[in-house]
C-alpha cells in the first residue's frame, strides 16, 4: 500500500532547498513594475500576471506531485485542503485555511494567513485596480487544469486594497474526464 | 467619534515594523518566477543585448531596495562611503542575505585600476538555466549584475556592471564573474585626492 498522503507540507518544506523570501518578494516586485511600465494598464497587468502564473502552474504541478507524495484526491474538498496545507507550504512556506464552502462543494475560499509576495508593498493611487498577487490565481488554475480540473480563481479580499485578509475564491467548473486512449509520448 | 471602529492597523508600509528577514520560500518558487521574468522579457526584445539590459533593469530595482533595507537592518542606519567598503558590503552582506552565502571572491582587476570582479562558481540565477547556442554569450547573471549596480549607484558609486561566463578548468559549468567598472564615485575620497578640495 502506498504511504498516506501528508496532511501538511511542513516535512517537505523542511527538506527542500530554500531561498530568502526577500529575494523572491523583491524579484516579484520588479516583475510587476516592469509590467506596469510596459503595458501601462492595470487590467492588462492583471491578465499578464495571471498568464505567467498559469505557465508556472502547469510546470509546478509536476514538482508538487513528485515531492509531496500526494496522490489522487477523492473530491474537491480534499483538493482544496491539499492546496492550502501542502501546496502553499511547500512552495511559499505559508499555509492557508479553507472556508466558505458553498452547498454543493464546488466553491470555496482560500484565506492566506501570511503572504510573502506583498512585503514592502503599498499600492499607489494610480494602481488601485491592480491585483498585485494575481500570479497566484494563475498558478492554482494552471496546476489544477493539469490534473483535469477546470477552475476559476478570483480575489475576494486583498489587504493591499484595505481588506483584513487575502482571500482567493476557487470555483470548480468541471472535471475533465481523462482521455482514452492516452496519447503516446512521441 | 472616539473609539468607534477599528482603525486600519498599518496605514503606511513605512509604519510597519521592519521584518527580520528570516522567512524563506522554496528555491523552486524563486526559479519558476525568475524563469517567467526571463521568458516575458524575451517576448519584449529582438536581441540579446536588449534582453540583458531589461534583466539588468529588473535587478537594479531589487538592488536599490536591498541597499535601503540592509543599511537599516544590518548596519545600524549607516551606509558605506568608501568604494572598498561598499564593494565588500556587496560581496559579503548583500550576497549572504540574498543568496545565503558570501560570494566566492572579490578581486581587483589587474589591467585597469577602476575594475573589480565578484565571482561565483554557481550563481543562483544560472542554476537551472542552459543558454541555447544561438543566444551566444547571454547570461542570466545580468539580473544579479543589475542588483549590484542598483546597490552601488544608490550608495553614490555609479558603475557599469556586467556578467560574464568564465570557463574553469576541470569543471563542466563555467563560473560567473560580475565585472564592476566604476567611474570614480563622488564619495570616493580615499582614491581621489582632488575631490577633497571641493
Amino acid at each position: 500500500m502506498p504511504p498516506a498522503a501528508p496532511r501538511t507540507g511542513d516535512a517537505v518544506f523542511a527538506n527542500i532547498e530554500r531561498v530568502n523570501a526577500e529575494l523572491f518578494t523583491l524579484t516579484y516586485g520588479a516583475i510587476v513594475r516592469q509590467l506596469l511600465t510596459d503595458l501601462e494598464d492595470v487590467e492588462e497587468v492583471n491578465k499578464q500576471l495571471d498568464q505567467m502564473g498559469y505557465n508556472i502552474g502547469i510546470r509546478l504541478i509536476d514538482e508538487f506531485l513528485a515531492k509531496s507524495n500526494v496522490s489522487r484526491c477523492v473530491d474537491f474538498k480534499e483538493t482544496a485542503e491539499v492546496i492550502a496545507k501542502v501546496g502553499f507550504k511547500m512552495f511559499l512556506g505559508v499555509t492557508a485555511s479553507v472556508t466558505n464552502w458553498d452547498a454543493d462543494g464546488t466553491t470555496c475560499s482560500l484565506v492566506l494567513e501570511d503572504n510573502p509576495l506583498v512585503d514592502f508593498v503599498e499600492l499607489p493611487d494610480t494602481c488601485q485596480g491592480l491585483y498585485y498577487c494575481n500570479i497566484l490565481t494563475g498558478v492554482i488554475r494552471g496546476a489544477l487544469e493539469t490534473v483535469s480540473m477546470k477552475t476559476e480563481v478570483s480575489w475576494v479580499r486583498d489587504m493591499l486594497h484595505g481588506d483584513d485578509a487575502y482571500e482567493l475564491q476557487v470555483k470548480l467548473l468541471k472535471q475533465v474526464p481523462e482521455e482514452y486512449p492516452y496519447k503516446d509520448d512521441e | 467619534m472616539i473609539g468607534v471602529g477599528k482603525a486600519k492597523q498599518y496605514a503606511n508600509v513605512l509604519d510597519k515594523p521592519l521584518s527580520r528577514g528570516r522567512q524563506e520560500v522554496s528555491l523552486s518558487a524563486f526559479a519558476f518566477l525568475f524563469s517567467e521574468l526571463v521568458q516575458y522579457n524575451q517576448t519584449q526584445v529582438d536581441n540579446i543585448a536588449e534582453l540583458e539590459r531589461r534583466l539588468e533593469d529588473a535587478g537594479y530595482a531589487v538592488g536599490a531596495r536591498v541597499l535601503e533595507l540592509l543599511c537599516h537592518r544590518e548596519k545600524g542606519n549607516r551606509r558605506e562611503t568608501r568604494l572598498l567598503g561598499i564593494l565588500s558590503f556587496v560581496h559579503s552582506t548583500v550576497w549572504k542575505v540574498l543568496f545565503g552565502k558570501v560570494a566566492d571572491s572579490l578581486e581587483k582587476g589587474t589591467e585597469h585600476e577602476d575594475e573589480y570582479m565578484i565571482s561565483e562558481k554557481e550563481l543562483l540565477v544560472n542554476r537551472f538555466i542552459s543558454v541555447p547556442k544561438d543566444m551566444g554569450a547571454f547570461n542570466c547573471g545580468a539580473f544579479v549584475a543589475g542588483i549590484v549596480r542598483g546597490v552601488l549607484d544608490n550608495a553614490g558609486f555609479p558603475a557599469v556592471v556586467t556578467a560574464h561566463f568564465v570557463p574553469m578548468e576541470g569543471q563542466q559549468r563555467p563560473r560567473t564573474t560580475i565585472l564592476i567598472k566604476c567611474f570614480g564615485g563622488k564619495l570616493d575620497w580615499d582614491n581621489d585626492a582632488s575631490s577633497v578640495l571641493v
